[in-house]
């Protein structure tokens, strides 16, 4: 990289800096220490005189609210849950509901991220104009309208449970979600499972000693029938000796609704849908950002060796455009995450609407609720940061 | 939504730790010549905005009624519309003086919120709307259905007290506002709507085909909805009670607003009393000698509001029940004006 030469700060810049006590010293750190200490004594008397009158007005204050019982029901919720649990269970519920919307939304947002910025790369006239296309219809559009209209035009046009749209009788699809027979462990689970991590571990160090072959030793080493023969015959002849390890029961349509078996509820569906389209557009033009930036040169030096397409953007492009594309990446990781907590607006039950709505308004603790519900948010941010930038220094790492 | 609640809070916590509970809510509202009304985001009969965008219903008339009894001017109010989960951070943070927003009376939010309820203003339950196709005929026979309701409510706690009760099993969706709580109940998300009898009655009529729907007979939970203001303002506190007394003895007292003024002349001891013209019942509430004429003059009493609103003379024809006055068959009672 070339080496420029930097100007020197301006006087207004130094003079600010001394103010500040940037690099002046004891007389800097004074008053810096000062600053601090103002803006302490500031944070201590919100919260005293807070405290002071909540308690004059009788306002019931504290976080004692959250061991009581809920006694309202929700949705959906992956760890088992009833109304007669405490609010600190709601507040559990409703948490991991947002990381798995936010989870699941991410993923899906990088794949068709990434494949829409490959297509607009792509020389195919057609196939860019589509990504294109597809790009400024749905950055243009606000994410909370397109929420509302995969939830009330698309899902809600779905038939109702009686007229489900049947697949081999196994699987319905309705205006209430989509219905899939339920997995019941058998005795024979356990030793399954053991088999299947076996057989990945296996599969792994196999893949490993294949490629140190091939990077050492120049040997390229077939594989791919060993690593299948592991990947299945070893959890089927598992399944032979102890038995099924699982059986699934099939929903039945019962009363309203169907009984039995597994669902995806529509709000979970329409919001993890709009949350990743949306976030996949601005995600396309980052990385389409990132793949221009690499100079072109690398890309006829790749194809020079005789290398494919598809293997120069592989090996060569992606792993030096993801140095521009991460920090702006993370971004939308974030953004994704927070706008989850637009659910509301649908009925999903994420954080903001059973600890933030429901719970805030049957308690009426709004500073206590408003509080952990911003702390809760800002430490997903801050821990998805920190995960993207650990990702960030391995790539660098490992390129030099 | 979140974007309000969030900004009440902080107006919460910045009014709450800016000054001492303020006990001087008459002389803010005089001062300010408006008083500020949290209601409803737009429900019938309760509080709603016309075409012409004036408030009208019920909850709205109580508003109305006590701009006239301090003001003599039942037009100087601001409506502050709210959604259930918004509704007390915003009488706690001073947003609003009187919270008049068909809100159920309970002990933990009598308590706990620091404000207290003023009367009762409409005695409703908890009921569930249903399509007419589904050949439901009774509460019980909702086993396994899918409920829509509004979060932020008693109801969401009742639906689940009635289902566990009954041993029956349902899922329930629940939404931030009433507008999105119909649309899904009408989109087929949901079985069964939920909520206050007089607001499915008012949501009915939102639906394409009203007749579609019908409101189950089962009234699974005690619903009184009345007034709200802040604790430690106990004049105010006797303002707002009384502005909602007055409505109701004048109905007792056979005052109507056409005949308001002649009834004004009347010799009997009670309606002297009422109308000031011996001693000084206003003045011991704070307000002038004539505040219960203002409020009679301004929305009429407690019955004609109501067949205006809700009752006989309004869309809703809902019938008095439990909200006819106590010498009538109903439980409206008011303490007597002495």
């Amino acid at each position: 990289m070339a080496i420029e030469s930097r100007k020197p700060p301006s006087q207004f810049v130094l003079r600010l800096q001394r103010a500040l006590g940037g690099r002046a010293g004891w007389g800097g750190f004074v008053v810096q220490l000062l600053f601090v200490a103002v803006l302490a004594w500031i944070a201590y008397e919100i919260v005293a005189n807070a405290r002071a009158n909540l308690q004059a007005q009788r306002i019931t204050a504290g976080f004692g609210f959250l061991q009581n019982t809920a006694g309202f029901d929700v949705s959906q919720s992956l760890i088992p849950y009833t109304g007669s649990d405490t609010y600190t269970r709601v507040f559990l519920v409703g948490l991991i509901n947002t990381l798995l919307v936010s989870v699941i939304g991410i993923f899906f947002a990088t794949v068709i991220g990434f494949i829409v910025a490959l297509g607009r790369l792509s020389p195919n006239w057609l196939l860019s104009r589509i990504s294109g296309g597809y790009v400024e219809l749905v950055r243009n559009l606000p994410l909370l309208f397109q929420i509302l209209f995969w939830y009330l035009a698309v899902l809600a046009a779905l038939p109702s449970p009686r007229q489900s749209i049947s697949v081999f009788g196994m699987f319905f699809l309705n205006n209430r979600g989509l219905v899939i027979p339920s997995p019941i462990g058998n005795p024979g689970f356990e030793p399954f499972v053991v088999a299947v991590l076996i057989a990945i571990v296996a599969a792994l160090a196999l893949w490993r000693y294949a490629r140190r072959q091939l990077h050492q030793h120049g040997n390229m080493l077939t594989i791919w029938p060993y690593v299948l023969g592991l990947l299945i015959g070893l959890p089927l002849v598992t399944a032979l000796i102890f038995g099924a390890p699982v059986t699934f029961e099939m929903p039945v349509l019962r009363g309203f609704n169907f009984a039995g078996g597994s669902r995806l509820i529509p709000e979970f569906v329409a919001l993890t849908l709009a949350l990743a389209t949306y976030t996949a557009a601005f995600i396309a033009e980052i990385v389409r950002a990132g793949i221009l930036s690499v100079h072109k040169g690398q890309m006829e030096a790749g194809s020079s060796l005789g290398l494919h397409r598809g293997e120069v953007l592989r090996l060569i492009v992606i792993p030096q455009a993801l140095r521009v594309i991460l920090p702006p990446l993370t971004n939308q990781y974030l953004n994704l995450t927070k706008n989850s907590s637009l659910a509301v607006a649908i009925g999903y039950p994420d954080l903001v609407s059973v600890f933030a709505g429901t719970t805030l308004s049957q308690t009426g603790q709004a500073i206590e609720i408003i509080g952990i519900t911003m702390g809760v948010y800002l430490l997903i941010s801050l821990v998805t940061s920190a995960i993207m930038s650990f990702y960030g220094w391995r790539i660098s790492r490992s390129m030099g | 939504m979140k974007r309000v609640s969030l900004v009440l809070t902080l107006a919460l916590a910045a009014g709450l730790s800016a000054q001492a509970a303020s006990a001087q809510t008459l002389k803010t509202v005089k001062e300010r010549g408006m008083l500020s009304c949290g209601v409803s985001q737009g429900l019938p009969g309760f509080s709603s905005p016309d075409d012409k965008g004036n408030w009208t219903g019920l909850d709205v008339d109580v508003c109305r009624a006590i701009s006239a009894a301090i003001f003599g001017d039942g037009t100087k109010v601001k409506f502050v519309p709210l959604s259930a989960k918004d509704r007390f951070t915003a009488l706690q943070s001073g947003e609003i003086d009187v919270l008049s927003r068909n809100t159920t009376w309970t002990l933990s939010r009598d308590t706990s919120l620091g404000a207290n309820f003023t009367g009762v203003t409409y005695y409703d339950g908890q009921g569930f709307l249903v399509k007419k196709s589904l050949k439901v005929n009774s509460a019980l026979e909702l086993n396994s259905a899918s409920v829509c309701v509004q979060t932020g409510t008693t109801t969401e706690q009742n639906l689940a007290d009635y289902f566990k009760g009954n041993n029956m099993k349902y899922e329930v969706i629940a939404f931030a506002s009433a507008d999105e709580t119909v649309k899904a109940y009408e989109s087929g998300r949901c079985d069964v709507f939920t909520s206050d009898v007089s607001q499915l009655y008012a949501e009915r009529l939102k639906l394409a085909n009203p007749a579609d729907h019908v409101v189950l007979p089962e009234v699974i939970s005690k619903e009184p909805l009345g007034p709200m203001v802040r604790h430690g303002d106990d004049q105010w506190f006797d303002i707002v009670k009384w502005t909602l007394f007055a409505m109701v003895d004048a109905e007792e007292l056979g005052v109507t607003q056409k005949n308001v003024d002649e009834m004004a002349k009347s010799d009997k001891p009670e309606l002297k009393r009422a109308f000031g013209t011996d001693g000084n019942l206003g003045e011991q509430l704070g307000l002038t000698k004539d505040w219960f004429a203002r409020i009679v003059k301004a929305v009429g009493n407690y019955g004609e509001a109501f067949d205006r609103n809700v009752g006989a003379g309004s869309k809703l024809g809902i019938a008095r029940g439990l909200n006819n006055l106590w010498n009538k068959g109903g439980i409206q009672y008011a303490p007597p004006i002495r």
